[in-house]
This record gives C-alpha cells, sequence and structure tokens, in this order.
C-alpha cells in the first residue's frame, strides 16, 4: 500500500508540471504577447519593453516557469490589473459560492441517479427503464446552456415560479439567504449529471447481477433486497467513487455554463467575464486551480478505489 | 466397426455449418445495427439534416451575408418561414448555413481526433515499457487539463474560424480516445496472431498498422461517433458564449449566444427552440448510431 500511494502521487506530480508548462507555454501564445493583452493595442514600445523587463518575460522559459511556480506555492496566482484585486482574493470571494452550487448540484443528482439506475438495472426492459432511458439520452445530448435556457424561459419568465437569475451579491450567505434564486441553476447543473450517474449505475449493477457472489448469496436464502441492496449496490457503488473523481473536468466545465445562464456570480462567471477582458493573469490562475482540483480529484478516487475494493493490487 | 454412411442433410443436422449461411462480415454487423430500430431512426435523421443543411440552401435561397435591419426580429411569414433574427437574418436559412459549421467541424475534429488518438494509443500500448509510461503521462495531464477553459483562452488567443475550431475541440478528445485504444492494444498485442509477426520477422510498425489496429477497428469507429456528437456539443458550448465562429458566420451555439435576451419581451420562440432541438436531435441520432454500433460489433466478436 506504501508503495503504491508513493508512486501514485509521484505520478500525480509529474502530470502537474507537464500540466503548468502547458498553461504558461498558452501565455506566450497570446495575441502580441502576454504584455500587450495588459496594456493594450495603444502600447508604446517602450512601454512594452518596460514591462516585458519588469515580468520577466525577457528571460529564458525555465526561469520564468521557475519563478511563477515559486509564486504559485508561496499563495500568489497573479494581480488582476483589470479587477485591480489578487487573483487570490478573487478565489477567496467566488469559490465558496461555486462550491455551494456544484456540491448541491452534485448531491441532487447522486441522489436521483443513483437509485433510479439501480432500478433501471432491476427492472430492465420495462416501460420505467425505458422512459428513464430515454432521459438519459437526453441528457447526454442537451447543451448544459440550452436546458439552463428553457428553464429560465418555462420558470421565470412565462410563469414567474423561481427568479432567472441568482441575487448579485459578493457575499456566500446572500446566495444562501435566498434558496428560491438557487433552484433552477441547482436543477439545470443536476441534470447535466444525473445521465451519467444513472446509466453507469445501471450498467454496473447489470454487470454485477451475473456474477458467481450473487449466485452464492441467492442460494444461501437471502432474500432479492438483500441481494441488491446489501450486495449489488456496495460493489457497484465503489465504482461511482472513481467516476466522480474522474467526472471533475466535467463538473467545471458544467459549473462555467449554469453561472453564466444564470448570472450566478461564482468563479465560472468570473472566468468567462475574463475572457472578454483578456485578463490572462486571472484566466490562468483559475486554470492552474482548476487543473489542480483535478489531478488531486483523480489520485483520491484512485487511493479510495484502492481502499474499498480489496481486489485491486498494487 | 461397421460403416457408417453420413448423409450432407444429417451433417447439417447435427450442426455442421451449412456453406451459405456464411455471409459477409459487413453484411453480418449491418443485420445486427438494422435491428436496432433507433439506430435506423437516427441514421435516418442524419441523412436528412445534412441533405437540409448542405441542399437546402439551393432550395431556399436567403441573404446570410449582409444584414437586414427593416425585418429585424420578423415573426414568421411567407417570406420568412421561420421568421428573422435580432439582425434581420433568414432564420431557417439560417439553421441551414449554421448547421453546415456544426455538422463539418463535428465530423472533422472527430476525424483528426480519432485517426491521431488511435496511431498514438496503438504505439504507445504496443511497445509498452518506458515509452508507455511517458507517452501515458501525457494523456494524463491532458485529461485533467480542464478542456472548457483551456478553450476558452484559445479562442481569446487565436481568431476562431471553422478550421480553428476544428483543431481545438480535436486537441482535447484525442487524449480519451488514445487511452482506449492503448487498452484494446494491450490485449490484442499478446494474441497468437501478432506474436506470429515478430517471428516471421515483421517489424513492429507493420504489426501495429496491419494487425492490431484492424482489429481494433469496432472500438475506434464506436468512438468516432459519440466523438461527433460530442465535438458538435463542445463547438456549440463556446458558439453560446460568443467564442465560437465569427460572424456572418455561424453555427446553431452561436444563434443562441443571445438567447437570454431575447426571452424578455415579444417572445421569439423561433430564435430559441429551433437551434436548440436541432442540436439535441442531430447528437443523440449520432448517440443512438454509436450505441447501436458498438452492439453490432460485439455481437460480430461472439459469432466467430
Amino acid at each position: 500500500m506504501i508503495g503504491f500511494l508513493i508512486r501514485r502521487i509521484g505520478q500525480a506530480l509529474i502530470v502537474l508540471v507537464i500540466v503548468t508548462i502547458i498553461v504558461l507555454a498558452l501565455v506566450h501564445l497570446f495575441p502580441g504577447g502576454p504584455v500587450k493583452a495588459l496594456l493594450g493595442p495603444r502600447a508604446t514600445p517602450q512601454q512594452l519593453a518596460y514591462y516585458t523587463q519588469l515580468y520577466g518575460f525577457d528571460k529564458p522559459f525555465y526561469e520564468q516557469y521557475i519563478k511563477w511556480v515559486g509564486q504559485m506555492l508561496q499563495g500568489n496566482l497573479g494581480y488582476s490589473d483589470k479587477l485591480n484585486q489578487s487573483v487570490t482574493s478573487l478565489i477567496g470571494q467566488d469559490l465558496p459560492k461555486t462550491i455551494v452550487l456544484v456540491l448541491l448540484g452534485t448531491i441532487v443528482s447522486l441522489l436521483l441517479g443513483i437509485p433510479l439506475g439501480v432500478y433501471q438495472a432491476v427492472r430492465r426492459y420495462s416501460i420505467g427503464d425505458y422512459v428513464l432511458t430515454g432521459i438519459s439520452f437526453l441528457g447526454y445530448a442537451t447543451p448544459t446552456f440550452f436546458f439552463g435556457l428553457l428553464l429560465v424561459d418555462w420558470f421565470a419568465v412565462r410563469t414567474h415560479i423561481f427568479p432567472p437569475f441568482a441575487p448579485n451579491s459578493s457575499s456566500v450567505l446572500t446566495i444562501l439567504g435566498d434558496p428560491r434564486a438557487l433552484v433552477l441553476p441547482v436543477v439545470a447543473y443536476a441534470f447535466l449529471l444525473f445521465a451519467l450517474w444513472s446509466r453507469y449505475m445501471r450498467s454496473s449493477v447489470m454487470d454485477n447481477l451475473v456474477q458467481d457472489y450473487v449466485r452464492t448469496a441467492r442460494a444461501k436464502g437471502a432474500s432479492e433486497r438483500q441481494v441488491i441492496w446489501g450486495h449489488v449496490f456496495r460493489n457497484s457503488l465503489v465504482s461511482i467513487v472513481t467516476l466522480l473523481g474522474l467526472s471533475l473536468p466535467t463538473l467545471v466545465a458544467g459549473a462555467i455554463f449554469i453561472e453564466v445562464v444564470f448570472n450566478y456570480p461564482g468563479m465560472g462567471l468570473a472566468f468567462y467575464n475574463a475572457a472578454e477582458q483578456v485578463d490572462y493573469q486571472v484566466l490562468l490562475g483559475f486554470t492552474v486551480l482548476a487543473t489542480a482540483a483535478t489531478v488531486v480529484g483523480n489520485l483520491l478516487a484512485d487511493i479510495g478505489y484502492a481502499m474499498l475494493d480489496p481486489r485491486v493490487r498494487y | 466397426m461397421a460403416n457408417v454412411t453420413v448423409s450432407a442433410d444429417e451433417l447439417a443436422q447435427l450442426g455442421a455449418p451449412p456453406a451459405k449461411k456464411r455471409r459477409g462480415l459487413v453484411r453480418r454487423s449491418w443485420d445486427v445495427f438494422a435491428e436496432n430500430r433507433l439506430a435506423l431512426v437516427g441514421l435516418g435523421f442524419i441523412v436528412f439534416i445534412v441533405l437540409f443543411c448542405f441542399l437546402g440552401p439551393v432550395f431556399y435561397q436567403t441573404n446570410q451575408s449582409t444584414t437586414d435591419l427593416i425585418n429585424t426580429m420578423c415573426p414568421p411569414s411567407g417570406g420568412h418561414l421561420l421568421g428573422c433574427n435580432e439582425l434581420g437574418y433568414d432564420q431557417l436559412g439560417r439553421l441551414m448555413a449554421g448547421g453546415q459549421t456544426s455538422i463539418e467541424v463535428g465530423l472533422a475534429a472527430a476525424l483528426v481526433a480519432v485517426s491521431f488518438g488511435t496511431l498514438y494509443g496503438a504505439i504507445s500500448g504496443f511497445f509498452g515499457g518506458v515509452v508507455d509510461a511517458v507517452m501515458m503521462r501525457v494523456v494524463d495531464a491532458g485529461l485533467s487539463l480542464p478542456s472548457l477553459m483551456v478553450l476558452i483562452i484559445a479562442a481569446v488567443i487565436f481568431h476562431p474560424s471553422p478550421v480553428v475550431m476544428i483543431f481545438a475541440i480535436a486537441v482535447f478528445y484525442w487524449f480519451a480516445v488514445a487511452r482506449l485504444v492503448r487498452g484494446e492494444t494491450l490485449t490484442l498485442r499478446t494474441r497468437e496472431y501478432v506474436q506470429a509477426v515478430k517471428v516471421v520477422g515483421g517489424s513492429k510498425l507493420r504489426s501495429v498498422i496491419r494487425h492490431v489496429l484492424p482489429n481494433a477497428i469496432g472500438t475506434i469507429i464506436v468512438q468516432a461517433t459519440f466523438a461527433v456528437a460530442d465535438s458538435i456539443l463542445t463547438l456549440s458550448g463556446l458558439g453560446f458564449l460568443g467564442l465560437g465562429v465569427s460572424a456572418p458566420a455561424t453555427d446553431w451555439g452561436s444563434m443562441l449566444s443571445g438567447g437570454l435576451n431575447y426571452l424578455q419581451g415579444s417572445d421569439p420562440w423561433w430564435l430559441i427552440y429551433p437551434p436548440g432541438i436541432l442540436i439535441i436531435l442531430t447528437c443523440i441520432s449520432f448517440n443512438f448510431i454509436g450505441d447501436a454500433l458498438r452492439d453490432a460489433f460485439e455481437t460480430r466478436l461472439q459469432r466467430r
């Protein structure tokens, strides 16, 4: 187990190094270079030269990389000149709100998707199974933003049941203080994920139902309920843990669309606004943070899987 | 022992394979595919939508290059069957033009991603060892990049034209294909017929291209079908965020980019529902086809 941990953490570190190199290389691809993106098109050559030297963009790439990584390790993710705010404080302000959205959406989708996936596998080829299969096919093919637009159209514009936008506030407490405004974003977000969990759970339970241990359990006189929930369900749940870890990029992307559609003031909306203003420090800082979260998520999922499933060999 | 003569009829009854029932591989796979009603509906819809987008403009001619500010937001009528958008473009004609971009970019991105990913995964899996370890760490890194965020950055950096979009989307899709094909290659390379190439003195490249890849072709085609649907979705997402192809060109996602603004006021349903529904139906069709193909290829393996 210790050897496995060391090897797996080593892999994760290598991946992090590769990814940060790619992200830093992106900076140099900005039209006219990073300094021009910062100063705008009317900057004089003298200004460009001055700021290029000031920020160290004239140094060799590896020196820039080491300096940049060093700063990040000290918690300095850059400074947004457009917002006049450090990227770290921007994250501190917006991340809690995004976490509220992602967490609520994920929990709702898991609570719906897992039991319904089990139901589909047990009652496969029934009408209920076909209906749910149809819904999850729709879930796979519907763009998140379009579903969000439909919800706004139906429940906010036409019927005024829910407000169309989340409260535009800088504090997470205001967001939580208006739960009605959270309903539509959370529902839209959960629909995106529901298809993923229920399809996965359905095939996983179906695979497990033909395993030898199920026949053994039945032969020993276990009731159908014990077989499903005591044996099959627990085995299928293990793989959901891995899927959850691997789905982090999907979760991040989903959050961006939902936040833009509902004007929800989280990291996704801030990232989108930064893209419109070519605020590259924010773009880089957020991307590095999301990537690091994904790498750590994958690592935890792997370790969790190894601990939950004794058949995994290290 | 007594002489026992067995007639051909009896042989057939005993279960020996009748010669005429052995049909071609493509034919058998098609049979399984055709049994799947949903897949046929999907295939039919794809044929329809391709004709609609590419031949439609011949019969329904509209001006899709200059704005027409007199007719902004006009409701559906005899002259404009689906009305006009906020710049006076005919909406039905725009659906055709946008569909061309969406389908072309979707197909091309899938082709680029699957070709490159396949080659990369096959090489990595076949050579194994250090080569495999290094190549797969690159794939791991790629899979942990939040693709949408980097695509947004890429759209800021490059002027988004259809060609740029094709490669931008493909760059993020090939990682998953590479990992899948690598897994397939790992199991295939231990098979006897691949080992035999080595014994006869064939090069490694030859065994990958001539023996491993043709046997992984089922997995690859299925993956390519899903890749088309995913690429169309990704393109529509970027279009919605205002980062798709630039006007006057458009795609189905870009047609929805001002969607929220339309929702207030005069309720112009023709601006929101048609492009959204076309995206959904096209992606569902490709997913149906991909599912049926997976069944078709698996059955082929079982019947062998």
